[in-house]
């Protein structure tokens, strides 16, 4: 066994070298018969460093970037993002995404895309892809994504008091999705919801085709998808895969490279030491003490861009010494973001002024008036509250997850700016922490995060402050709730056109400035580099890169 | 000799199952909601938590929980990570990894201690004693982890002698992080045969070799080697184990895909079948290479005797 492993490894080193040799040797010849853009280059193979996928690589169950990474380079959603301006842009698998009253909405898919087995994708593909992830007995991830497509409850398994299953779901499929014809569906949301074709670009929305129902398990291993690039081998966990260029990919942005290596790595530092001899070609994150010297040490080659996150100061408003707003408002006017993001992190986080995050159409540069530090109006409103400031501030978060130097570093401009003391609760495993937080038991302000699901500002408002959303049932940990909000969002939804919708959410954002549930801290930006030999490297806003994009040069 | 050999054998038998459950226990006592940990910020929806919840027996009480787990262990299954893929492929993926770095890092510990330590045991306080002692002092005392990233910046990035990082190369491969991962103990069979061997020189036995006139050569190799290495192959044979539990750092910082870094992963996960069978795995390593040390002794000295 062990002969024929590393005779193996030595036929495919031997194999990709003669491939690399042929790819250079070919782009010779061909750079005047490509047609087109003269200085397009196409063929060769590049590395990207990515950690280990938690998940198996099916869509439906991927919403991590190390997975998605590799499953977004495999598959095609209906729509794609502009890595400028977030905006959904129709060159995908639909052709259309229409609807008159924003609550049913048919999708026409274009005509002559396939999945890397040869087999069409159909409305079907996308019916039964979303189905099986919605049916909580398959736990998927993702299901969460289909919960405003009528029928999605029934595809829920009931529990008992203590959380087991009891029985099946009622249904298999849900109501709200009909397949019209090959090409043709319609979704049918529980309400009006305008921002919905913009949803559609997530990982949660690809299609699948008919052989991963087959086996869903070794589908997981090795996909077939409908994207630019397919999997010819399995992916090996601790090592990671190589992808090739799928020739009959019928989309625009075919992929310039023959080939695409996903490499893992344990840790980032072995990473950025292979990307400085020259092994790995793409990181798409830095290692804190690279980040200073990186201008220097790769020039143009280092790679910034905000993600779309955020990280929050999260206020218990169950506990009744929080439970004022002028509180909140006052500790948020007692932290320097711009301190934190400089000192600590480097400027590889950006103070955040709203909500909303910056890559999200809606956003405000100057939307939170109690996000910058404030020292007199601080400690007047906390004297007008009554505050007790004899009793510390309980600071929580995870421990041992690299929180532990901004936490302190904000615990001490609290005692400074506010005269209280502070006690960090850091003492939870990420385990603990989160079920606790879930249960109403954070004693102080608590660390929070946000990745966006896809590029609309309710994405940071809906699951994160709407009643609906309180935990366990969504994200609201802060335990807001609000009937005007959830009104407004409502309205935001409904709304025929963007204008009117992002009014409604920039009027909803302006309620939880009052109502400061909790304080936005700072939004990431992520500092990668990449090798000599590629080109055209862009990392989006959440943070994949664009891997059918990249050339090879080198 | 097969009786005894056969006798430890079924010995192991209690000793692995009392040990599955204490590892088995272990992970179970961990606090926390493993399930809730897969989610993150974002809550996974209560139907998924409970179906996954309910697929892994989280909910059981400890025994009930075991007693499923050897259920399915006597049916040839090993159970799944959260990821659904079996245990028994992720060990027989990467157990190869691992063995291939322990061998590398216990070849180097045996050849270049054993050749290190005679040399410096046959002229004490000479050139090469003062060269070991210094040497192996220096080595021990500094961290692996500090010792691996100083190999692989010096010797990986900036030389260009060894790969940096994975298993893409061979055997070649395992080099660097074989030596790295052999340093602590290399050091300390140098010296224990240093010790031995200086030790033996001075026996009785060796004096009237001396007498017959026969040469110096044949006098280290055949009479004293073969005795001085009993405590140095107790000792290697025990170290087979504790670099197989070792390799955690060294497989993390060279990016090796072995059973280090797959249990490392599981219990920070808390998958309690992964964390079991892997762990289960390297206690019977443990208990087979001591019985082959309690073999090699008999080999070593005949008047040893099992039976």
């Amino acid at each position: 066994m062990k002969l024929t492993k590393r005779s193996s490894s030595l036929v495919a080193t031997a194999v990709a070298a003669a491939m690399l040799m042929t790819a250079c040797g070919g782009s010779d010849e061909d750079t005047g018969g490509e047609g087109g853009d003269p200085t397009a280059q196409s063929g060769g193979s590049f590395s990207i460093y990515i950690g280990e996928p938690e998940n198996p690589l099916v869509p439906g169950n991927t919403n991590e970037t190390e997975g998605g990474q590799v499953v977004d380079s495999l598959f095609t959603g209906l729509v794609q993002y502009d890595p400028e301006t977030n905006e959904p842009t129709f060159n995908g698998v639909a052709e259309s995404i229409e609807s008159d009253d924003a609550t049913t909405w048919t999708v026409t898919l274009n005509d002559g895309w396939t999945f890397h087995d040869g087999s069409p994708v159909t409305a079907q593909s996308f019916v039964d892809a979303w189905n099986y992830t919605a049916y909580s007995p398959n736990a998927q991830g993702n299901s969460y994504f289909f919960n405003h497509v009528v029928g999605y409850a029934d595809l829920q398994a009931p529990t008992d008091a203590e959380d087991n299953p009891i029985g099946d779901p009622a249904a298999t499929e849900m109501s709200g999705l009909r397949v019209v014809d090959d090409l043709t569906f319609e979704v049918e949301l529980d309400a009006p919801y305008a921002q919905w074709p913009t949803t559609v670009g997530y990982t949660a929305f690809f299609p699948l085709p008919e052989a991963f129902f087959d086996d869903p398990e070794g589908f997981g291993e090795q996909p077939i998808g409908n994207g630019p690039f397919q999997a010819e081998e399995p992916f090996v966990p601790g090592q990671g895969i190589t992808l090739t260029r799928y020739d009959d990919y019928a989309g625009e942005d075919k992929a310039n490279a023959d080939e695409v290596t996903y490499a893992v790595y344990a840790e980032l530092e072995t990473a950025y030491t292979d990307l400085q001899g020259g092994n790995l070609d793409i990181i798409d994150t830095l290692p804190p003490d690279a980040i200073p010297s990186a201008e220097d040490e790769f020039g143009d080659r280092a790679i910034e861009t905000v993600q779309g996150d955020i990280t929050s100061l999260g206020f218990p408003t169950y506990d009744e010494r929080y439970s004022d707003p002028r509180v909140r408002r006052a500790i948020s006017m007692g932290i320097d973001r711009e301190a934190i993001t400089e000192a600590i992190f480097s400027g590889t986080r950006q103070p955040a002024t709203s909500f909303i995050n910056p890559v999200v159409a809606g956003h405000r540069d100057d939307a939170c008036d109690v996000c910058e530090l404030n020292v007199d109006e601080a400690n007047a409103l906390l004297d007008e509250a009554g505050f007790d400031r004899t009793q510390p501030i309980e600071l929580w978060s995870n421990g041992g997850a690299g929180h532990e130097a901004w936490m302190e570093a904000m615990g001490n401009q609290l005692r400074t700016n506010l005269g209280v003391e502070y006690v960090l609760r850091m003492e939870l495993d990420f385990s603990e922490y989160l079920p606790l937080r879930d249960a109403k038991g954070m004693t102080g302000p608590f660390r929070e995060g946000w990745i966006m699901d896809y590029p609309v500002a309710e994405n940071f408002l809906g699951p994160l402050y709407a009643t609906s959303a309180q935990a366990p049932a969504g994200s609201n940990t802060t335990f807001y709730g609000n009937p005007e909000f959830d009104d407004l969002i409502r309205e935001g939804n409904g709304a025929d056109n963007d204008e009117d919708a992002i009014a409604a959410y920039q009027a909803a954002e302006d309620l939880l400035i009052q109502d400061m549930p909790s304080a936005p801290l700072w939004y990431r930006v992520n500092i990668g580099a990449h090798s000599e030999k590629v080109e055209n490297v862009i990392i989006d806003a959440f943070g994949r890169i664009d891997a059918a994009a990249v050339r090879v040069i080198g | 000799m097969g009786r005894y050999v056969v006798r430890r054998l079924l010995l192991a038998i209690p000793v692995l199952i009392g040990a599955s459950f204490l590892i088995f226990a272990m992970v179970y006592a961990l606090p926390g909601d493993p399930i809730r940990a897969l989610g993150g910020d974002r809550a996974l929806p209560p139907a998924v938590v409970a179906a996954l919840t309910d697929e892994f027996n989280l909910n059981d009480p400890l025994v009930v929980q075991y007693v499923k787990y050897v259920g399915d262990l006597l049916q040839g299954d090993l159970g799944t990570d959260f990821r659904g893929r079996a245990v028994e492929d992720t060990i027989a993926q990467r157990l190869p990894v691992t063995v291939r770095l322990t061998v590398t890092a216990i070849a180097f510990e045996a050849l270049i201690g054993i050749v290190a330590g005679v040399l410096a045991g046959i002229r004490r306080n000479g050139f090469m004693d003062n060269l070991v002692l210094v040497s192996s002092t220096v080595v021990v005392s500094i961290p692996i982890l500090v010792l691996a990233f100083v190999a692989q910046f010096l010797l990986g990035l900036q030389l260009g002698w060894f790969p940096i990082s994975g298993i893409s190369q061979g055997w070649y491969s395992y080099l660097l992080p074989g030596l790295v991962l052999a340093a602590g103990s290399l050091a300390y069979v140098a010296r224990l045969t240093r010790t031995s061997v200086a030790e033996n020189l001075r026996a009785d036995y060796v004096r009237t070799a001396r007498a017959k006139g026969l040469p110096n050569r044949t006098i280290v190799v055949r009479h004293t080697l073969r005795n001085s290495l009993i405590p140095v192959v107790t000792f290697i044979g025990a170290d087979i184990g504790t670099l197989m539990g070792g390799a955690i750092v060294t497989e993390t910082v060279f990016n090796l895909p072995g059973i280090g870094r797959a249990i490392f992963d599981a219990v920070r996960a808390q998958e309690g079948a992964v964390v079991v069978g892997i762990v289960t795995l390297m206690v019977f390593f443990f208990i087979f290479f001591n019985l082959v040390v309690d073999v090699l002794y008999a080999v070593l000295d005949p008047r040893i005797r099992y039976d």
